[in-house]
């Protein structure tokens, strides 16, 4: 019981720390549709060819090429998929500016 | 149900109403934090997939319906809730092979989990979450992915749902890699929903976003009882230049080892009706599972074969539309129990809904 209780306390401060974590906001508070920071020296056209490329990498990977949903629903869909399959965050959101296109 | 069993032992019994309070304790913190910068982007989502499928399995036909909801709630910029359900009837003919279907319904929580992206670098996840072992329980399970319907023979080992807390993420090494990594602590709970063992692992790869091949191994220690260790081993390979998608995994434990290799083509660079073409693709499957000290009864339970078993599938998937295919297989299996054919036939769909406004585009 010592034990399980020494677990679920050790959890409950990862959890608190966590959080606490999430009141801070980001330095660079980019909403999650927000173009890379890349983008100021490529061309739209490039993003999209490289959020492409990284579509099919990444994405394709496991399944075949959805349709494109509305951006709000597509933000939501990339970051499941950025916990799920591990993604970066670079391909994230580039894979998101190809997918909201 | 068997595909979500892993190591079952005998562990302390947890009522369920501590498991749900265990997981509201490690949940809470992340519901109330993450209320303080919810963004108005992202829009939570009631996603996942429905299949209806018939089995012959040695003769014996199975009907199999199943739906897999899956809610994404979104806070903030660095917060997300996940939550997947499984309903899965399965029905036999009753009075041996003469009277009408029947069979139960099996219900199961997969997952339910909150999310904290920390950085670049690193996720937190806390609650109920799908064990990081090897690729296809994470990410080929969904019957709208998998290319073949039925699950490899060593999916069992070391799979299923874990609670607890996991440390996850992906990032570049340099230009030509991607390492990604997970690992995590459960605890053990005998309650039916919140199913889990106590146990701690993780899983490490490679991925190399040129020739789009991945690497990895994973790793699980069982802390119960025997005490155990499980590893595995996978690999994905999709060649640029063909429509082709290569994987296997290889998995050992006390249960049992072995292997699946699978290859699926998409027809598309067929010159000749590429309108169906494009849609079709055919797969191909082969594995091995080699028994290990497991005992007919808990072979049983854990969906594992207790005898050396191979097996050889063909499939078919032909897509109708995004998110809605079509499925056929055929797969022979191999075993000193006796050999017998597998054929399915069915139908996956995934959809996906906004649970709120959309707003202006």
């Amino acid at each position: 019981m010592t034990i399980r209780l020494q677990i679920i306390a050790t959890l409950w401060i990862a959890a608190l720390i966590s959080a606490a974590a999430a009141a801070v906001p980001p330095r660079n508070s980019n909403s999650a549709a927000a173009p890379p920071a890349v983008s100021k020296v490529q061309d739209a056209d490039t993003m999209r060819l490289d959020g492409e490329k990284r579509f099919r990498a990444n994405c394709g990977r496991c399944h075949a090429a959805p349709h494109k949903f509305p951006p709000r629903m597509m933000a939501t869909i990339v970051r499941h998929m950025r916990v799920r399959a591990t993604i970066t965050d670079e391909d994230m959101r580039f894979v998101l500016y190809y997918m909201t296109q | 149900m068997q595909k979500f069993l892993s190591y079952r032992s005998t562990p302390a019994p947890v009522s369920s109403w501590r498991c749900v309070l265990f997981l509201g304790v490690l949940l809470f913190p992340a519901l109330l934090f993450a209320q303080t910068y919810a963004a108005d982007n992202p829009v939570p989502i009631l996603t996942g997939n429905a299949g209806f499928f018939t089995n012959v399995q040695a003769g014996k036909t199975e009907i199999v319906s199943e739906i897999n909801p899956v809610v994404l709630v979104p806070f903030g910029d660095r917060w997300l809730i996940e939550a997947r359900g499984e309903f899965e009837g399965d029905f036999q003919r009753k009075d041996e092979g003469d009277g009408p279907y029947g069979g139960q319904v099996a219900k199961e929580l997969d997952y339910l989990q909150a999310d904290y992206i920390a950085n670049p670098y690193v996720t937190v996840t806390v609650g109920r979450f799908l064990t990081p072992f090897g690729i296809y329980n994470e990410r080929l399970y969904p019957i709208w992915i998998r290319d073949l319907q039925s699950t490899p023979l060593i999916f069992p080992i070391a799979t299923g749902s874990s609670n607890g807390v996991m440390f996850r993420g992906g990032f570049p090494l340099n230009a030509k890699v991607n390492f990604n990594y997970a690992t995590y602590f459960s605890v053990s709970s005998t309650n039916d929903t919140l199913d889990s063992d106590r146990t701690a692992g993780g899983r490490a790869g490679l991925f190399f976003p040129g020739p789009r091949i991945e690497v990895g191994a994973s790793w699980q220690k069982l802390l119960q009882e025997e005490r155990t260790n499980a590893f595995g081993f996978h690999f994905a390979w999709q060649p640029t230049p063909l429509p082709l998608n290569l994987r296997s995994e290889y998995a050992r434990s006390d249960l049992g080892s072995g292997y699946w290799i699978e290859a699926a083509y998409r027809l598309s660079q067929v010159p000749a009706w590429n309108k169906f073409m494009r849609r079709t693709e055919v797969v191909g499957r082969v594995q091995q599972l080699f028994a290990g000290h497991i005992d007919e009864d808990d072979a049983e339970e854990y969906g594992l074969p207790d005898v050396n078993t191979q097996e050889a599938d063909f499939g078919l998937n032909y897509y109708l539309r995004d998110g809605l295919k079509a499925t056929a297989s055929y797969g022979r299996q191999f075993s000193s129990d006796g050999n017998f054919n597998l054929w399915n036939v069915g139908i996956a769909y995934r959809f996906a809904l906004p649970l709120g406004r959309m707003g202006s585009q």
